[in-house]
């Protein structure tokens, strides 16, 4: 099972010093990975897995935002937009192969700090399009395409109001608010 | 008072499919005092309970059965497995659709002497001209309360509407407008007006938008005339030795098989699933399936040219809000080969929400390109081109040669390629769209791909010889006398214009005509 909890992350109550939380690194050192899980000691949130290694999935986090880099969409959300794969992992080997596999293959290809170690977007998106026709990449980003834009918390970001009908649609509410034409 | 017929009971009209044509003809009939069973695959879904949120709204309402596809266009490689967008409930795409109602124009009824042979086109004219169907275009506009029509107003225009109209004024066009919507712009017909919700695409939580489910549905039940057979899928259409059609057989919601008696059965499935259904139902009687002596069962499959034009601006707009198709431009409609192609199109406001916005702007895209786009969302405007496409005969909906339904039967697989002259109309239409909003400041457009087909046509094409095409000019197989087409798939050409109000106009005089027969006993 996988859980993002927005409270205090296990890791840090473990007693995680500093000094590990950096020695560990992780997502522009913002991420670590603590036992089976990756946290987020800045913003308080972690993601537990349980059939991808918690190392995989922190990749996965940056592969995501990697492919829809939204500057002002934290962490969590592309948490909450790639977990289903590590559920789907425990459903399907052939599933947790490809990510698996996957993501051993984009840490190949960066070489020695592994894909996360790359500092530079441009970088890992140049390996992004060395791979962009696979399987694994069209998993990825064919299922981020609807787990990330639908999570109805980050709407506001874009200035989407969505559902409507309960406010009495837009006929009292902006429909033809337009100044500036 | 919806009146429960007999399994065995043959002197019903038998109609499957319950959206613009199925449940127009349905009520029609009723209201003429014919009996009438509705088979819908769909459930009965009422209004109150549509959802205000695209992917929910998608799992409810699409059509979801599995397809395939084939061809050039993009569709095949961006969503394989999903040819149309369209709906599987009572009431039929309807329910979602926009609402925007336009008569066909005079020349597009045909085509073939207008525009001359064309290569890689089929084209024909149509069996029946502007002039015939005028008295039923007022019929329909009436029981739609379509705007602009019978003394309605039109609807208020919203922020994308007048990015659209300034743009148009900068352009010099002439004809732009809040639409002739089949959407109340006061109340009408027992049902309020828009409220400016902007989730049509998701079903009109308060029924301001005309649709067969809260409309034609219950008003032919009211008669006692008009039974509704929700989650009822037809799988198979059966004839006897004489070839005349006498039952169908469909599928319950829990797959258990039924045959319904009928005296005339009418095809309304739209126009992938009326074909397969023809297709489907072959004997050794009708080895190509039946109505099929032309071959052209599911052949010649449109899907009007389309695709969008999104624009960025510097301030807001925030174009989700208010009516989805807000408005349009009809300048570019009219025949003018000068453009370099023939036939024409029309430009109409549209809006997606995020999630829908990011599934459909650049299928497959990824990166700053993709993201910087969706950052400006709430500064978007758009609009949507639909223009008239070339019937073409390899462009078809065709049984799949292994894969099949949970009911044992082929499923559908649609292919479909541009021709020539969709290609030129396409560009042209970006070329323009790009233009106006460039024309009122936009910092950024986006030239995008059509989506999974809205409008599908023609896949059972109406013609005066049966050799050409399926049905006669009353949407009666050339060749089996009882067994009628009364969808969108009976369209020869598609014309530039949405093609919902010629559904229903056609379903409105079918109905005249398969009463005056049934009443005249010659079927
Ligand atoms: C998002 C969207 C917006 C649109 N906007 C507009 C617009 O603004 N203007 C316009 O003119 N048009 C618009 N359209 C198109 C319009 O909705 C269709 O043209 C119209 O509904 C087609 O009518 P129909 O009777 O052919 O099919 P439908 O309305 O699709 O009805 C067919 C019905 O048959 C049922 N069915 C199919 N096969 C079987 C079977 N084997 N057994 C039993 N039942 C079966 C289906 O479940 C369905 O309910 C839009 C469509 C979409 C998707
Ligand atoms: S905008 Fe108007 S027509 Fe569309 S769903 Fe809302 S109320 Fe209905």
């Amino acid at each position: 099972m996988v859980t993002v909890y927005d409270r205090k992350p296990a890791g840090t109550e473990a007693g995680l010093s500093r000094r590990d939380l950096l020695k560990r690194g992780g997502i522009g050192a913002m991420l670590v990975i603590s036992g089976t899980a990756v946290l987020s000691p800045k913003h308080a949130w972690g993601l537990e897995t349980t059939n991808l290694k918690p190392e995989t999935m922190a990749t996965l986090i940056q592969l995501a935002r990697d492919i829809y880099p939204h500057d002002q969409l934290a962490d969590k959300y592309y948490a909450i937009a790639v977990k289903g794969h590590d559920e789907q992992a425990g459903k399907d080997a052939a599933h947790k192969t490809l990510i698996e596999d996957g993501i051993a293959d984009l840490d190949k290809r960066a070489g020695a700090g592994g894909y996360r170690g790359l500092g530079w977007e441009d970088d890992r998106v140049a390996i992004l399009h060395a791979i962009e026709t696979t399987p694994f990449f069209q998993a990825v980003r064919g299922g981020l395409v609807v787990s990330l834009y639908n999570q109805k918390e980050i709407w506001p970001v874009f200035g989407y109001e969505g559902e409507s009908y309960s406010k009495g649609g837009y006929i009292e509410r902006g429909f033809n608010d337009i100044e500036w034409l | 008072m919806a009146a429960p017929y007999d399994l065995n009971d043959d002197s019903v009209v038998v109609i499957i499919g319950s959206g613009a044509g199925g449940g127009t003809l349905g009520n029609e009939l009723a209201q003429k005092g014919v009996d009438v069973v509705i088979l819908e695959a769909g459930a009965r879904i009422e209004h109150e309970d549509f959802i205000n949120d695209e992917w929910d709204s998608f799992a409810q309402l699409a059509w979801l059965d599995n397809r395939t596809t084939g061809g050039g266009w993009r569709v095949h490689k961006d969503f394989p497995n999903l040819p149309a967008w369209i709906v599987k409930a009572v009431g039929g795409t309807t329910t979602h659709w926009a609402g925007a109602s336009l008569r066909f124009q005079e020349h597009e009824f045909k085509d073939l002497t207008h525009y001359g042979k064309i290569e890689g086109a089929n084209l024909l004219d149509w069996p029946i001209t502007l002039v015939d169907l005028e008295p039923y275009y007022a019929k329909a506009e009436d029981k739609m309360g379509v705007t602009r029509t019978n003394g309605i107003e039109g609807l208020p225009g919203n922020n994308n509407f007048k990015i659209l109209k300034a743009g148009a004024d900068k352009l010099g066009y002439k004809d732009c407008h809040t639409g002739n919507m089949a959407i109340n712009s006061a109340d009408r017909d027992d049902r309020m007006s828009c409220q400016q919700t902007g989730f049509c695409f998701q079903g009109c939580k308060w029924g301001a938008k005309w649709s067969t489910l809260y409309t034609e549905i219950p008003k032919g039940e009211a008669t006692g005339k008009l039974e509704v057979r929700p989650n009822s899928h037809v799988v198979k259409i059966e004839h006897d030795k004489t070839g005349k059609v006498t039952a169908v057989v469909y599928a319950d919601k829990d797959g258990k098989l039924h045959s319904q008696k009928a005296r005339i059965v009418a095809v309304a499935g739209n126009s992938i699933e009326s074909p397969r259904l023809l297709l489907n139902s072959a004997s050794s009687m009708f080895p190509d399936g039946l109505a099929n002596s032309s071959g052209q069962v599911g052949k010649n499959y449109m899907r009007h040219t389309t695709g969008s034009v999104y624009a960025v601006f510097e301030k807001p707009v925030h174009f989700y809000r208010g009516t989805t198709m807000a408005g349009i431009i009809r300048d570019e409609a009219k025949h003018d080969p000068s453009r370099g192609f023939v036939g024409g199109y029309e430009l109409e406001t549209l809006a997606l929400g995020v999630p829908f916005m990011a599934a459909f702007l650049d299928p497959g895209g990824w990166g700053r390109s993709f993201t910087s786009a969706m950052d400006q969302y709430a500064n978007m405007a758009g609009l949507w081109i639909v223009g008239e496409d070339m019937p073409q005969e390899q462009n078809r909906v065709a049984l799949h040669g292994e894969l099949k339904d949970k009911y044992g039967m082929p499923i559908p697989d649609v292919s479909f390629t541009d021709h020539p002259n969709d290609i030129a109309m396409r560009n042209h239409a970006y070329k323009q769209g790009m233009a106006l909003y460039a024309a009122v400041g936009a910092t950024r457009s986006f030239p995008t791909p059509p989506y999974p087909s809205t409008h599908n046509l023609g896949t059972n094409r109406m013609s005066e010889k049966a050799q050409d095409g399926v049905v006669n000019k009353w949407g009666q197989t050339h060749d089996i006398k009882n067994l009628f087409v009364s969808d969108g798939s009976q369209f020869t050409t598609g014309a530039a214009e949405n093609p919902t109000l010629t559904i229903v106009t056609l379903a409105i005089r079918q109905a005249e005509h398969i009463a005056g027969e049934m009443a005249s006993g010659t079927i």
